[in-house]
């Protein structure tokens, strides 16, 4: 079967799946940097919490995302068959490269900029919110871009537990030993995966400072 | 009976100041240092690298803290004053500007004046008061960032934003330090016109001689962390002590070599 009549024959099924995918990827990421950004401002000042995260989120950057999978489906309430144990598998391994970088973007301003700022007479807080936000942004934005990129590809492995998604083709494919059907799902997943380095680069580019 | 001591109340007064980086560290930054500066008066704090006289500077808007001694600001210590109430009465600026990149021109000057919650029209009229004050048009540069200015207009930012919120004092870090000799003495100028109209109190930190001669209404010299002298310019460059006539020789061996 050549690649192009399977894509012909499961347009309707190939299209669901890339939904499923955007989905898990989309919802992924919103929970992932609702997560990370407070985070990397909450450490910028506390360095005991700013070792223990960057650890943690370490940690879980190293467990194979298979294996992630397999620890997670036995856990009540979070893990289990599904979608919901996907995400939090794919929260996970997004957690780390955004909270790095909004840690590294926020630290790493002219050192200048921060005392005029302290000197005019400006609180932490408005030191934080007014300049070293903003001048993190584009870190913070190369972060969400790097995490949205692996995810995208990591999503693929959720299917072995049932989450759906462009994976599940791959899975299938490899079952009936058919590149037709591995490449279905993957010739996606690669296009989305670019789509989204391209579209976060644009912007990372446009608030990007000097 | 009126109250003298009102009219007397220096604008900064360091008493027996002493600063070292931490309690541990024996050797001090500054030490003993006891000086009275006078509102309206121009102190140009004029020594080598490493004299001490950035940390000088620092002390007295307290982004360093003092470690024996007192440093007054308006006849209060520093460390009574409310820091955030402090910084804001007193402006600041240094050699790199500290302008932020991602801020206009005008958003940059009008900042103080907007985090104490100015009317928006008396943020305005002072914006165009300030930038006339350093001599730019605020209507042409007003929308541009730092990085569209050269350095000379950057500095002249720099200062009118310490000059936005109309703080009775003035901190100045080798403002025009890292600027051509051509725009360097013009800024000299402009800041010589407009020390003269403010009526600040401006201390002034410098490594070049003549600059401290030519703006400062008196000249301190710091040496290894001490005042070794303390005199008005044109009796400055006539005293005997030894660390001054150094200081001035070692200048002129460096004035000789530039055309």
């Amino acid at each position: 079967m050549s690649l192009w009549t399977f894509f012909s024959s499961h347009r309707q099924e190939i299209l669901a799946a890339i939904q499923q995918h955007l989905f898990l990827v989309g919802v992924s990421m919103l929970i992932a940097i609702a997560v990370s950004v407070p985070l990397g401002i909450l450490i910028v000042s506390r360095p005991r919490l700013r070792a223990l995260a960057l650890a943690v989120a370490n940690i879980f950057q190293t467990i194979p995302s298979l294996a992630l999978f397999g620890f997670l489906i036995p856990l009540p309430i979070l893990g289990g068959i599904g979608a919901q144990t996907a995400i939090v598998a794919l929260v996970l391994y997004a957690i780390l490269p955004i909270l790095r970088n909004t840690y590294v973007g926020l630290t790493s301003i002219d050192p200048s900029i921060l005392e005029a700022a302290v000197a005019m007479g400006m609180t932490e807080n408005q030191v934080m919110f007014r300049v070293r936000l903003p001048l993190a942004k584009s870190f913070i934005l190369a972060g969400i871009r790097t995490a949205t990129v692996i995810t995208i590809g990591i999503a693929t492995i959720a299917a072995a537990i049932g989450a759906g998604g462009l994976g599940t083709f791959i899975f299938r494919g490899v079952a009936m030993v058919s590149n037709a059907v591995i490449l279905a799902g993957a010739i996606p997943a690669a296009i989305l995966a670019l789509l989204a380095d391209y579209l976060l680069g644009f912007l990372e580019r446009r608030w990007r400072i000097n | 009976m009126p109250e003298p001591a009102a009219i007397t109340t220096p604008a900064i007064e360091f008493r027996d100041t002493g600063y070292s980086i931490s309690a541990k560290d024996p050797r001090s930054i500054l030490s003993g240092i006891s000086l009275r500066i006078a509102e309206g008066e121009v102190v140009a704090v004029l020594g080598r690298s490493g004299s001490g006289k950035t940390s000088l500077l620092k002390l007295i808007n307290r982004i360093l803290r003092f470690s024996s001694g007192d440093v007054l600001v308006g006849g209060k210590s520093v460390s009574e004053w409310d820091l955030i109430q402090l910084r804001r009465g007193i402006g600041y600026v240094i050699q790199e500007t500290g302008l932020f990149p991602h801020l206009t021109v005008k958003e940059n000057v009008c900042l103080v004046p907007e985090l104490e919650g100015w009317p928006r029209d008396r943020t305005r009229l002072r914006f165009y008061d300030v930038m006339a004050l350093v001599g730019l048009n605020a209507d042409e540069y007003g929308k541009r960032y730092p990085r569209e200015l050269s350095g000379g207009q950057r500095q002249r930012v720099g200062v009118a934003r310490a000059l936005a919120a109309d703080p009775r004092i003035l901190l100045m870090d080798e403002p025009f330090g890292a600027l051509d000799p051509i725009t360097r003495s013009e800024l000299q100028q402009v800041f010589l016109d407009l020390s003269r109209r403010v009526c600040k109190t401006i201390v002034l930190v410098t490594h070049d001689l003549r600059e401290a001669l030519l703006l400062g209404t008196r000249v301190v010299l710091l040496n290894g962390g001490h005042v070794v002298a303390s005199a008005s310019p044109a009796d400055f460059v006539k005293l005997d002590e030894p660390a001054v006539r150094e200081f001035i020789a070692t200048s002129e061996l460096r004035v000789g070599h530039t055309p």
